[in-house]
């Protein structure tokens, strides 16, 4: 079981709460919306994570979790 | 049966250019071997053959037609079927072609298909703007109900007209009475597509193969074809090219035997585009011996897609014509995501300004960056596709967009623009040859 992070592109309006929070993973394009780094996620950085997807205004960002973990 | 008469399958008999009807139809490939599904949850006989047949879905994804089968009939609630003749894809007419000749090859997989799964209903899609598919496969779903009583549980939709209201995520949500937009997957259409039940959603070309494979098994599909990509297939050929119109190959023929079959090419060929708007070119040096399957076009970052071949003859400005086209990418977006929303803009405005000339040099680069920015950022795969289109243009055509970036506009940039982006209809030769 791996967690990544997921982003629904639709709801997404690029305020940039997750990046602020999750710099490590997050980074912003030039227009301000999240460019994501989809590796599995664990310890410290998946408690970022989580808070970073609790942060999104628009509920577009969320965990997801998946049986085994995708080389990417 | 050998040599050339293999050819044509899906368009044989069309030769007047009008609707087979029932009867010669069924004269022509035989009676419909229909099975009824006995218990819900059990495998249908037909995924069996579909899989050893190894046919894939015709609508670009290429996705294998068995496995999508089995994922649906394996859902608890009752499935439904769609069949998506809509066809938005500027360069293709090979659905509006097969609807308008062989409406009932289409139906006859949708009966199987609706049949094998115990669905519901199967909704047959077209474009608005394709009326003659449309009455086609009504005249037909009429015909056969008045003469076997079948397709009862078929019915005709129409779509509106755009590149991507036949994405298949958009079309279900047009017919779940929303938008023809893209939505967010998951849940993909097979685990919950019309009407929130599991949905067997494909390409009106594969479900003609599905007709004909359950009358003469999955051996004889694959008697055409490389063992990747097995049978026949719909290619919509335009362009620099005598007789552009939408011609039936067994996949894996050369290239150049299908250009010379469409009278051969009217002026030397500069580079062929692959797969439509969301595909790739190939450099004109590079097509002398390409085969038209995957396996050897994937070598050129290529692919088939859903059967476009479309060839730029060297009197034509490769800029303009580019840019043309990324301006009308960008115009396609469903401008629901971010990145594809300014990215594509942004690309076509870079495209613009190497047109032009007298920019401040790096807009190429610009390109490059800008399709690795967008890609597998969307909702749906229209910016990868934009990418796709785009980043293959700046490899192939890389002298000449440097030339208009230092000088300027061409005299061909003029010339009256050779790719297709539908609106006006066009008048496409409906020829039909045997390429094994």
């Amino acid at each position: 079981m791996s967690t990544s992070l997921r982003l629904n592109p639709i709801a997404c309006e690029a305020h940039g709460m997750c990046a602020e929070l999750l710099p490590e993973r997050i980074s912003l394009d030039e227009w301000g919306y999240p460019v994501i780094d989809g590796k599995p996620l664990s310890g410290e950085a998946l408690r970022h994570a989580e808070r970073a997807v609790k942060s999104c205004p628009t509920f577009a960002l969320m965990l997801e979790r998946r049986a085994t973990a995708r080389a990417s | 049966m050998s040599g050339p008469e293999r050819l044509p399958r899906l368009l044989a008999g069309t030769g007047e250019r009008r609707a087979i009807g029932y009867d010669d139809h069924l004269a022509l490939h035989g009676e419909l071997p229909l099975e009824r599904r006995r218990r819900r949850r059990a495998e249908p006989r037909l995924v069996e053959e579909l899989e050893l047949a190894g046919l894939r879905g015709r609508g670009g994804g290429g996705f294998p037609t068995a496995s999508k089968l089995r994922a649906v009939a394996r859902a608890r609630r009752g499935p439904v079927v769609v069949v998506n003749a809509t066809e938005g894809e500027p360069a293709s007419r090979k659905d509006r072609v097969l609807c308008e000749l062989a409406p009932h090859l289409i139906l006859d997989g949708a009966e199987l298909v609706t049949r094998a799964l115990d669905a519901d209903c199967a909704l047959v899609c077209v474009c608005e703007s394709a009326p003659e598919g449309a009455v086609a496969l009504s005249d037909a779903i009429e015909e056969r109900r008045r003469l076997d009583g079948s397709c009862t549980r078929t019915a005709l939709r129409t779509i509106p007209h755009g590149y991507l209201a036949g994405q298949e995520s958009a079309l279900v949500a047009h017919l779940n009475g929303g938008p023809a937009l893209p939505t967010f997957t998951p849940p993909m259409v097979f685990e919950q597509g019309v009407g929130r039940r599991p949905t067997f959603l494909s390409n009106a070309e594969t479900f003609a193969h599905v007709a004909l494979i359950a009358r003469h098994g999955a051996r004889w599909f694959r008697e055409l074809g490389t063992t990747e990509q097995p049978g026949s297939a719909l290619v919509t050929l335009s362009g620099a090219v005598a007789r552009p119109g939408v011609y039936e190959i067994a996949y894996g023929a050369e290239l150049s035997s299908l250009v010379a079959a469409a009278g051969g090419a009217t002026e030397p060929v500069r580079a062929a585009l692959f797969g439509g708007y969301a595909g790739a070119w190939i450099d004109g040096s590079q097509l002398n011996r390409a085969a038209l399957a995957d396996e050897h076009l994937a070598a050129h970052g290529a692919s088939l897609g859903a059967g476009v071949v479309l060839l730029l003859g060297e009197e034509s400005c490769p800029v303009a014509e580019v840019t043309r086209i990324a301006r009308w990418l960008a115009g396609q977006s469903a401008r629901q995501c971010g990145p594809c929303l300014h990215g594509l803009d942004a690309l076509a405005e870079a495209f613009g300004r190497i047109a032009e000339g007298g920019g401040e040099g790096g807009d190429l680069d610009r390109v490059r960056r800008l399709c690795s920015l967008v890609r597998r950022r969307g909702a749906c795969s229209h910016p990868d596709g934009a990418a796709r289109f785009a980043l293959s243009a700046a490899e192939v055509f890389a002298e000449e967009l440097a030339d208009h970036a230092r000088y300027g506009r061409c005299p061909d940039c003029d010339r009256h623009p050779h790719l297709p982006l539908g609106g006006a209809r066009q008048d496409v030769a409906r020829e039909r040859v045997s390429l094994s």
